[in-house]
């Protein structure tokens, strides 16, 4: 593995290594002394062409507690129109000797070309591409899924017991904006990849044209889904508020029969089996896609994901750069 | 040097003759012809013979975009590829929608002399879509214009449409078509499809094609005048196409190479050099407008020429211009996905890319004509091609100044071997050939 540009290239091994060092990495993490040195010397770059404080921040943890020395590059306005400035960051971080680059882009592809171009050498990992991918949150998720529904007691954090596993078996729920959904996109590879049962839940508007080839099922009746797959995961999409004003007069006629139709209530978090988990990627829109009883419940594991982040980003990073020397011979 | 011998070359793929040609006429054909005294010998041994190519859709750049081509490196080009004719479409800045500038753009072509320059003017003021620009002016010009076309942009109002194909009935003029329902296609990148929905890009669907054509063919049979519709993409714009010329409707069609060659599926390595509108489509649709081509649903092959500078190519993909050049890889391409798989024989590449071009823009009589037939006494527009010899796309060795050919490093069949442009040859041992000043005529 040389770059983490989409979840659609890993094979299950690579996958489940990915996630098992992640384990390795959170125990390191529950140590009083955090960091770790392994990455010494190295620089990574995170280079953001959108905003996403969160992402930033957890990528930057992530480095930092593996001793890497980290910049913070940060493109926000630099528009599209002006393509270029992609080629010329390239150089300039190819100049300064980045071991490794963490990009976010509006554009669809954007990390790949970075990889591919023949601008840059180093690994590049792609923290966000439009309306694409999202691979680390996908990790992640699939992570943070593991260690509550795969260990000795479904429902209960484990992270020894889960080791070398994967998620077959389990059935995962998708709800919300896949169209523009990068993490939708991420999340349906991985998850089928490490053998997972899922199935995608939107508004026929917010569901790509080519959705019924993805390996996953599709439909369009939340309460129907919940009542007959009574599934183990169910994870909520941001849904855009500026979808609603769009080209045509918006994806759903209103807020109000979104919640209705796709938000998750309490009636509808009652529906779930005992041991199901309910997820979201943040931010969250309270009372649209998901009210506040929901994301604050015992079944919510929102906030412990982003705590996962930082350990699967770790793990990302080590097996991306620890096998391959450094500019600085570290 | 007023004359040329082509010494056993095949006529349309056919028995092997000499052609002599003398003071810009086709002499002769035949195989018992003698070498005229003074005539300089070209081998055509092995070599078809075409008519000189006609494009009716090539997007030259100047005035405006002279980074990317200018008049004579695109007439070159489109020498180097076997063309004796463009059309240049009117996107240029200043917009090719007043006499002056598209007598500017005959001019310069005229100048270059690697090939007729056929200026397209706009339908509308500025590509603006509101106001119809001055038809008659352009019709009127030195620039004879016949092909009006706001390509790149639709001309989506269908009041503006409607009045466009009635205005140009009065001088026997075509509005062609760039079909693009703008509302549908709003910030799209590529074919709506299976591939866009899982590399993320905004899709372009093929019924905001389908629907203006759809709308168009209407208001053609209406309002009894022509409709020409550039680069068709799809299946079902076929159907429609098919639809409306058995219902009598005065329409005919244009498919670009890329569309008979490529697939969205390089759309998956996000390299915008396969970036184009319309977009690249599916499978189906490229064998759709492959059996239209052969039925003669589809009139032609244009190239829609877009040539672009390195930088507008070298970024990722939504930053990126659509377009992509075709000028020297048409004949090869149409060999290839036609010739090459028995659909179509060499008389038929002959009708889809010099005799109906040229007719369809109205260039066709006259002392200056294009796409004749090949002889005696008609206007000496000659392509020879061999057939057999293969190349490899290499665009930094092609005479286009853009370098973005999404064939770059394909192995295709053909090579352009000479082109006679009125008896002078602006092409010959696959070398473009500077014409002296006094040789343009
Ligand atoms: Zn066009």
């Amino acid at each position: 593995m040389k770059h983490l540009l989409s979840t659609a290239d890993l094979s299950r091994s690579e996958a489940v290594t990915i996630l098992d060092t992640a384990a390795q990495m959170a125990a390191t993490q529950e140590r009083a002394v955090k960091k770790l040195p392994t990455l010494r010397g190295r620089t990574v770059v995170n280079l953001f062409f959108e905003d996403s404080t969160r992402t930033r921040i957890s990528f930057e943890t992530a480095a930092k507690r593996l001793s890497a020395d980290v910049i913070n590059f940060s493109a926000k306005g630099s528009s599209v129109s002006k393509g270029e400035s992609l080629k010329d960051t390239a150089l300039t971080l190819k100049a300064m000797g980045a071991d490794a680059v963490i990009i976010r882009h509006q554009a669809s592809g954007a990390p790949h070309t970075l990889a591919h171009a023949g601008w840059l050498d180093a690994p590049v990992i792609n923290a966000g591409d439009g309306t694409h991918q999202h691979p680390t949150q996908a990790l992640l998720d699939a992570y943070t899924m593991r260690r509550h529904l795969k260990g000795e007691v479904r429902g209960a954090a484990d992270s020894k017991g889960v080791i070398g596993r994967d998620l077959s078996g389990l059935s995962v729920v998708l709800v919300g904006d896949v169209l523009h959904s990068r993490v939708a996109r991420a999340n349906v590879a991985l998850l089928h990849t490490l053998g997972a049962q899922v199935t995608l839940v939107a508004p026929p508007t917010l569901l790509p044209v080519g959705v019924d080839v993805w390996p996953c099922a599709v439909s369009y009746d939340l309460d129907a889904v919940l009542r007959e797959h009574q599934p183990d995961a169910l994870m909520m999409l941001r849904v855009q508020r500026e979808r609603m004003s769009s080209a045509g007069g918006g994806f759903f006629p209103s807020p109000l029969e979104y919640s209705r139709l796709y938000g998750l209530d309490q009636r509808r978090l009652d529906m779930l089996p005992g041991h199901a988990i309910v997820m979201h990627p943040g931010p969250m829109n309270r009372g649209l896609e998901i009210s506040a009883q929901a994301a604050d419940s015992p079944r919510s594991v929102i906030v412990e994901q982003v705590a996962n982040g930082v350990a699967v980003r770790m793990a990302v990073l080590y097996l991306l750069l620890a096998g391959t020397s450094g500019t600085e011979g570290a | 040097m007023t004359s040329y011998f082509i010494a056993g070359a095949s006529p349309l793929g056919g028995e092997p003759m000499n052609i002599v040609l003398t003071d810009g006429l086709i002499a002769g054909i035949g195989d018992d012809l003698a070498v005229p005294g003074g005539a300089a010998v070209v081998d055509g041994a092995g070599l078809v013979a075409l008519p000189g190519l006609v494009d009716l859709h090539t997007h030259l750049r100047e005035p405006g975009r002279e980074d990317a081509e200018t008049v004579a490196s695109g007439t070159r080009a489109a020498a180097a590829g076997g063309f004796t004719a463009v059309f240049a479409m009117a996107n240029t800045s200043p917009v090719q929608d007043t006499a002056g500038v598209v007598e500017q753009v005959w001019r310069l072509g005229h100048q270059a002399g690697w090939a007729d320059v056929f200026p397209i003017g706009a339908v509308s003021v500025g590509l603006g879509g509101e106001h119809l620009a001055e038809l008659g002016a352009m019709a009127d010009s030195a620039a004879r214009v016949r092909v009006f076309s706001d390509d790149g942009k639709c001309v989506w109002d269908p009041v503006l449409m409607r009045r466009a194909l009635e205005y140009v009935k009065a001088f026997d003029g075509v509005i062609a078509q760039h079909a693009q329902e703008p509302r549908l296609t709003d910030g799209a990148q590529m074919n709506e499809g299976v591939v866009s929905a899982e590399i993320g890009l905004a899709g372009w669907p093929a019924v905001a094609e389908e629907a203006i054509i759809a709308r168009d063919v209407l208001l053609a049979q209406h309002v009894g005048s022509r409709l020409h519709v550039c680069h068709l993409s799809t299946a079902g714009s076929v159907d429609l196409v098919r639809w409306a010329k058995a219902r009598g409707v005065e329409v005919t069609a244009e498919v670009t190479p890329h569309h008979l060659l490529l697939t969205d599926e390089y759309a998956r390595g996000y390299d915008p050099v396969f970036k184009v509108n319309p977009p690249l489509r599916t499978a189906e649709d490229v064998e759709a407008v492959r059996a239209g081509l052969v039925d003669g649903t589809i009139d032609i092959v244009a190239t829609d020429h877009a040539p672009h500078p390195r930088e507008d190519k070298d970024c990722e993909w939504a930053a990126a211009a659509f377009g992509m050049t075709g000028l020297e890889t048409a004949l090869s391409v149409v060999q290839q996905t036609m010739v090459d798989t028995g659909r179509m024989s060499w008389a038929d590449v002959a009708r889809v890319m010099s005799a109906a071009p040229a007719r369809i823009g109205r260039v066709s009589t006259g002392p200056r004509a294009q796409g004749r037939p090949l002889a005696a006494g008609e206007p000496a527009n000659v392509t020879l091609v061999d057939p057999a010899a293969r190349a490899t796309v290499d665009p930094g060795r092609q005479q286009t100044a853009s370098p973005n050919s999404p064939l770059r490093g394909l192995s295709l069949p053909g090579r352009v071997v000479a082109t006679f442009l009125r008896g002078r040859p602006t092409v010959l041992d696959g070398r473009p050939r500077q014409a002296d000043a006094q040789e343009v005529r």
